[in-house]
């Protein structure tokens, strides 16, 4: 089994980063290995890497010129990323509350109409997802998931958004989306969730990890403003399941 | 404890440290100082930590003013005219403010970012291990955003240690170095070419988040849309348009456009220091050369401690020379590189 792995690219990025690439598309297959990579590396450290940051396809990894270079470094990783995939662990799965719609999801009825169904056809595919957090990345807890319904794929807006608000909930082209802060982007929002993925004071900081599975399901906006004061309270909202 | 009083002070300006890392995993960038050499230089002549908290000033003015007792601080980075109640202060150098005096620093005459230091640090709540700001995220202490008139800073008393300057090396003048990738193979050798031929500039529209280079556009050979992946500090990624950006210490920890190069971590202060319309070029090195700048830019800010020298030495100087700018326009006569070699003993 070990054999028929092709072996990922390693792409320098600077004298004190490389990049372990095993695709370039997304690819669940790939992200399982980039999240394996990430996982072997803190189970038996290497010396000199400073941190690791995994995304869809590849996995960053930061490390000191100083203690280790390039070529050793790269060894290394090739061969760490060579062994065969762990078994499949029982992951961590959030059931996170969306208030689809209305003042919460403003492009609900746009994604309707441009799929030629309802607003609650919409919202059904979308909580009947099983979604995985691939990568977390762009400002703080912006969760990206795989998993979207393939009925659900539509390209991003022409015209992205300066500013969206904290909380969305959105999809865009093959990828669905958590997002904390408010910030830019170009997905179309379907609603808002009052869980923070990140809290700067909340033990955890933040809420969801690459790997995590996640599930939607629907409330009402008045259960969205309740959840709201508490989880900005500190209260964790999601709900965290375990297989 | 005193108070350093910031009376007035021009945007872009914050309070950085060596960066937040370690939570890049999770979206947090690393923000820090745009010129870690700079920083570490400050820090060093007031005996801090290097990559203790400072005050990173963008390339206004700003005037200090020193509250309840006095407070000894430093500057290093873009040389600009500096004094204090009317005695002129070097860069490179530490001095003491005393009760209700005025630091006043004019506008950098080269480069961007000057760092003030201030003896005992900047007293903050640190998230992750960092004061310094991203003002994105809402981090940063004891002020989470660039810093205004009226912000102050409680510190340490001046502790009446002898000033100090720092013998730091000439600034190189040179291209600013490059190793290819992570994603060169998204471009064709003639689109590689014109990169590293051509001669650039930086836009106006810089910031910490990312420099934007004006030149020629650089053309993909399968579109701008890569999957997002993770950036670093100097990552030079282009866009639908064609224009390079390099990305900074504000940067987005991943992101979805290819990645023609990357600024070697020598070089990044530098480039941070280039000043917007400034013509440049970029030279590419090998991974072995770039690792071998890292490993000696490393040692050079470890060292720093050793490059410190009395102040006594060059007071003469400074003033000869900043009497002789008063004709003319001539400032530079006090940058760092020029006094150092006429105070040698």
């Amino acid at each position: 089994m070990a054999a028929t792995l092709p072996p990922p690219r390693l792409l320098p990025s600077g004298d004190s980063a490389v990049t372990v690439e095993f695709s370039r598309t997304i690819d669940d297959a790939a992200n399982q290995r980039v999240l394996a990579l990430d996982k072997a590396l803190a189970a038996s450290p290497i010396d000199g890497i400073t941190e690791s940051v995994p995304t869809y396809r590849s996995l960053l990894v930061h490390y000191d010129p100083g203690k280790i270079g390039f070529d050793a470094l790269g060894e290394k990783l090739l061969a760490l990323a060579s062994r065969p995939l762990p078994p499949a662990t029982t992951a961590r799965r959030w059931r996170i509350p969306v208030a689809y719609g209305g003042e919460h999801g403003i492009d609900l009825e746009d994604v309707a109409k441009a799929l030629n169904t309802t607003p609650d056809d919409i919202v059904a595919r979308h909580v009947a997802g099983d979604y995985k957090v691939a990568m977390i990345g762009f400002t703080p807890g912006w969760s990206y998931l795989s998993g979207l319904d393939k009925s659900l794929h539509m390209s991003r807006r022409q015209n992205p958004r300066l500013l969206t608000p904290a909380g969305t909930i959105s999809i865009g082209g093959i990828q669905a989306g958590i997002q904390c802060l408010a910030a830019p982007s170009g997905w179309h929002l379907l609603g808002r969730t009052p869980v923070r993925t990140y809290q700067l004071h909340r033990n955890p900081t933040f809420l969801t990890e690459p790997g995590d599975r996640v599930t939607f399901f629907a409330i009402d906006h008045k259960t969205f403003e309740e959840q709201d004061r508490a989880a900005e309270a500190g209260e964790i909202i999601a709900e965290q399941v375990v297989a | 404890m005193s108070r350093l009083v910031v009376a007035s002070i021009g945007p872009a300006s914050s309070v950085q440290d060596g960066g937040r890392l370690g939570a890049q995993r999770y979206g947090l960038t690393p923000s820090g100082a745009m010129d870690r050499l700079a920083l570490a230089a400050a820090n060093c002549l007031v005996g801090n930590e290097l990559f203790a908290a400072a005050v990173e000033i963008g390339p206004f003015g700003a005037t200090f003013t020193a509250r309840d007792g006095a407070v000894r601080v430093a500057i290093a980075g873009a040389p600009r005219n500096a004094e204090i109640a009317g005695r002129p202060l070097a860069m490179d150098t530490s001095a003491t403010l005393k009760d209700g005096e005025t630091l006043t620093l004019g506008f950098a005459r080269g480069g961007a970012f000057t760092y003030l230091a201030i003896e005992g640090g900047i007293k903050g709540e640190p998230v992750f291990g960092s004061l310094a700001v991203n003002a994105r995220a809402g981090l940063g202490s004891p002020y989470p955003r660039p810093l205004q008139a009226g912000d102050e800073f409680t510190v340490d008393a001046a502790s009446g240690a002898p000033e100090l300057r720092i013998e730091l090396p000439k600034p190189s003048s040179g291209p600013i170095r490059v190793v290819l990738g992570p994603q060169d193979d998204e471009f064709d050798d003639a689109n590689k070419a014109l990169f590293l031929d051509s001669e650039w500039k930086i836009s106006a529209t810089s910031d910490r988040m990312g420099y934007r280079f004006e030149g020629p556009a650089i053309k993909h050979l399968h579109g701008h849309n890569i999957v997002s992946d993770g950036t670093v500090n100097g990552s030079i990624q282009v866009p639908g348009n064609g224009a390079p950006i390099a990305l900074m210490m504000d940067r987005g920890t991943s992101g979805g456009y290819p990645k023609i190069a990357t600024v070697i971590t020598a070089d990044v202060g530098r480039l941070a220091q280039t000043s917007a319309g400034t013509a440049f070029r970029f030279k590419q090195v090998t991974m072995a050369e770039a690792q071998d700048e890292a490993r000696k830019f490393a040692q050079l800010i470890r060292n720093l401690p050793d490059r410190l020298r009395s102040s006594d030495t060059v007071t003469l100087n400074i003033e000869a020379l900043q009497d002789a700018n008063v004709a003319g326009y001539a400032v530079s006569a006090v940058d760092a590189g020029t006094w150092q070699v006429i105070a040698e003993p």
